[in-house]
């Protein structure tokens, strides 16, 4: 798709993490955590990342931005490989990509204002030589930002803990867009927060994204929210992206066994069409990701399984356009 | 779902004192559970949905809480004046509770059977191997496989969704009149907590057990529940049927939450419904309708006076002024 500018361009991304089995013991074991993923998030698009819990959405985000050192793999940033660029390379290139954190709590320095919380990016690119701004300029861009977020300039000097939750994850978000950045890579920044709270900060982000063109990659694990924000959603399970399409057609064609699943499985808030629902329920339990298995990584629990499953792990093709599924049901092995 | 009542909550007052003041956190709560019947109850984080149930079973940490007012009759026993010994007759026998998180319930240096078999025994009366063979049936009716190898580990050894089964099999294995679940999936996965659903369903439907259960999620109570009770700041604002309250909600805070959950099998374009402001601090509120701030329907009255509850048809109130004559006259 040629007329798709890409943003980032993620090629074999894995992120394992070395764990100690005994305390005396040498031989290392591995969790792991994100296991040869790729895909494109394109100019002023939203991809939503969705799967189980563990199954790896957090870790690729924070290896996307370089807060782990990726095992393997290449993350191409506007065409620059983060993964071999240097530190003041890849603090230029920060300013392009922000984070914005699931937990509204934790995320937020306590002993800081919110004022100092949303001006650190700018301080930080200004003590780097990167950027120059008076202190004016900063506290004009604090309080130009804070309002974008619907946040009242008067709360400047607030601490974290006198805010709700809602306005936490506000003050976060203006942080992340302090430097104007093009993507902002956001893990669950809404699941945390109650559900009259949650519609306020979807709006937010879609009301941010049509003002300054912003590219997101967007993590939940809520159904119903990654099909309302995102224009093509990923799903991930165990350490693999199983499946890549635009939201409409994700949601009236799912392939995949386990999308499927995930699917028929996600409540309607609708007394009528829960009592006509029909739902695959999985057996067993979500798999460790301790192990590499040899097929796919979704065969103990998916109903369609055959045989070459277990052996072969499936890639993911694109089996209609724009519509890529990791799964022997729709491609031969190779 | 029959017509006898089992439990009767009338105006319960539950309070706690802090440095800031006092937080009441439930503050006249009223509601029936009948024999059979799967209650929601859905609302606000910090609206009392915790504390109405811990306030039933008597676990409310005093100080700093208090019970402030009211009566919970267990088949017209009021549980609040009753004995240590005749509560802890009722709790964990009669009445069980699932807890949020497992691992706050189950004992991390026991194995499970240890645990299953001690319950059981005490309520029961079983001998150990009866009720090993019981805890045994339960797990398996849990969907737990080879219940017989896992009972004798420890709960570290489960993952979280099958500890989470074990719970749900603990507070079944007596047979419990009354089940009180507190977002007994709510740290689960999609696809697992189908799985724990249906179980619960399927069990309850199999031994008449009533549920009382607390979600955040508007989409597992359209499934699971008969009636649902909405709270806001410590009551309950709105009540009735399933089908009632999502096809005609009346109260302006349930008619929000609705509207606002971005739907799986329906296209939402442009913006989403949501209800503006902030969920009230519940410290020293004042005596008026604590959802004015918020409401886009919001009358003089609403700032003076707490709504009365109005009732509809059926089994249907809402306790806002909208629908209150007396908010003509005033
Ligand atoms: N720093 C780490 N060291 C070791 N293991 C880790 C580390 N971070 C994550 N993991 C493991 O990697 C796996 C993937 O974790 P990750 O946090 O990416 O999942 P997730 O999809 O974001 O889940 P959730 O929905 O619960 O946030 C899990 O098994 C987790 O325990
Ligand atoms: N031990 C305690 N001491 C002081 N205040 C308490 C205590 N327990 C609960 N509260 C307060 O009582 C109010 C109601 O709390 P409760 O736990 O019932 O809320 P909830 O509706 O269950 O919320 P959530 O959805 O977050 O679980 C809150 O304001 C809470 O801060
Ligand atoms: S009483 Fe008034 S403020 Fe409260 S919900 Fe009803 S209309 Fe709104
Ligand atoms: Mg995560
Ligand atoms: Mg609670």
């Amino acid at each position: 798709m040629p007329d798709h500018e890409i943003l980032l361009d993620v090629r074999g991304l894995k992120m394992h993490f070395p764990i100690r089995t005994g305390f005396f013991s040498k031989a290392k074991n591995f969790i792991y955590a994100v296991d040869g993923v790729d895909f494109q998030v394109r100019k002023g698009e939203t991809l939503g990342l969705v799967g189980e819990s563990g199954c790896g959405k957090s870790t690729t985000a924070r290896a996307i931005a370089q807060l782990y050192k990726p095992t393997a793999g290449e993350v191409y940033l506007n065409n620059l490989d983060l993964t071999k660029a240097n530190g003041q390379e890849l603090l230029a290139a920060r300013k392009n990509m922000q984070m914005v954190f699931q937990d509204p709590y934790a995320s937020l320095n306590p002993r800081m204002t919110a004022g100092d919380i949303i001006a650190e990016p700018i301080r930080i690119f200004k003590k780097n030589g990167l950027m120059e701004a008076s202190k004016d300029e900063i506290d004009d861009r604090v309080e130009q930002l804070m309002e974008k977020v619907g946040l009242s300039r008067f709360f400047k000097n607030r601490y974290p803990h006198e805010f709700s939750g809602g306005q936490r994850q506000r003050i976060g978000i203006a942080r992340a867009l302090a430097l104007n950045p093009e993507l902002i890579l956001c893990d669950e920044p809404v699941s945390a927060l109650d559900v009259s709270i949650q519609s306020q900060i979807l709006n937010l982000f879609r009301d941010l994204q049509d003002e300054f063109g912003l590219t997101y990659l967007f993590i939940a694990h809520d159904l119903s929210v990654i099909k309302y924000i995102s224009t093509r959603v990923a799903v991930m399970y165990l350490g693999l992206i199983v499946e890549i399409a635009d939201a409409g057609d994700l949601y009236k064609n799912p392939l995949h066994p386990y999308t499927e699943a995930l699917l028929s499985a996600a409540p309607i808030p609708d007394p009528k069409i829960e009592a006509k629902r029909h739902r695959i329920i999985l057996t067993g339990d979500v798999p460790s990701p301790d192990k590499q298995r040899p097929g796919c990584n979704f065969y103990d629990r998916c109903p369609k399984h055959m045989d070459i499953c277990k052996k072969v792990r499936p890639a993911l093709k694109e089996t209609e356009p724009g519509h890529q599924v990791s799964c022997f049901l729709y491609h031969k092995p190779e | 779902m029959s017509d006898e009542v089992i439990l009767q909550v009338k105006d319960l007052k539950t309070y706690f004192t802090v440095d800031e003041g006092v937080v009441k956190a439930v503050d006249g709560v009223s509601f029936e559970l009948h024999r059979g019947e799967t209650l929601g109850i859905v609302g606000e984080s910090g609206s009392g949905k915790s504390v109405t149930n811990l306030s039933i079973i008597n676990l409310i940490p005093m100080p700093p809480g208090k019970i402030a007012g009211g009566q919970v009759l267990f088949h017209g026993k009021d549980m609040l004046t009753m004995s240590p010994n005749e509560i802890r007759e009722i709790r964990g026998n009669k009445i069980s509770m699932i807890f949020q998180d497992p691992m706050t319930s189950l004992n991390p240096f026991l194995r499970i059977s240890t645990q299953m078999v001690e319950t059981i025994v005490l309520h029961q009366g079983l001998s150990k191997e009866e009720s090993k063979t019981k805890a045994i049936e339960m797990l398996k009716l849990a969907g737990i496989p080879a219940p017989e190898k896992r009972i004798d580990q420890y709960p570290h050894q489960f993952s979280g969704g099958m500890r989470q089964r074990v719970m749900i099999a603990m507070g079944l294995s007596c047979n419990p009149e009354i089940l009180i679940a507190d977002e007994p999936t709510s740290a689960l996965d999609v696809t697992i907590q189908a799985q724990i659903l249906e179980l619960m369903q399927e069990l309850t439907r199999r031994l008449g057990t009533a549920v009382i259960l607390i979600t955040h999620s508007l989409g597992v109570v359209a499934g699971m529940c008969n009636t649902i009770c909405v709270m806001y700041a410590g009551r309950i604002v709105e009540r009735g049927r399933t089908e009632e309250i999502f096809e005609s909600p009346r109260h302006p805070y349930t008619m929000g939450l609705i509207r606002s959950v971005p739907r799986l099998d329906q296209e939402t374009r442009g913006r989403l419904y949501s209800i503006p402001g902030q969920p009230p601090n519940v410290i020293d509120l004042p005596d008026c309708c604590p959802f004015y701030p918020r409401c886009d329907k919001v009358m003089d009255i609403c700032k003076k006076k707490y709504p009365p509850t109005v009732p509809f048809e059926k089994e249907q109130s809402a306790a806002c002024w909208l629908y209150a004559k007396e908010a003509q006259n005033a």
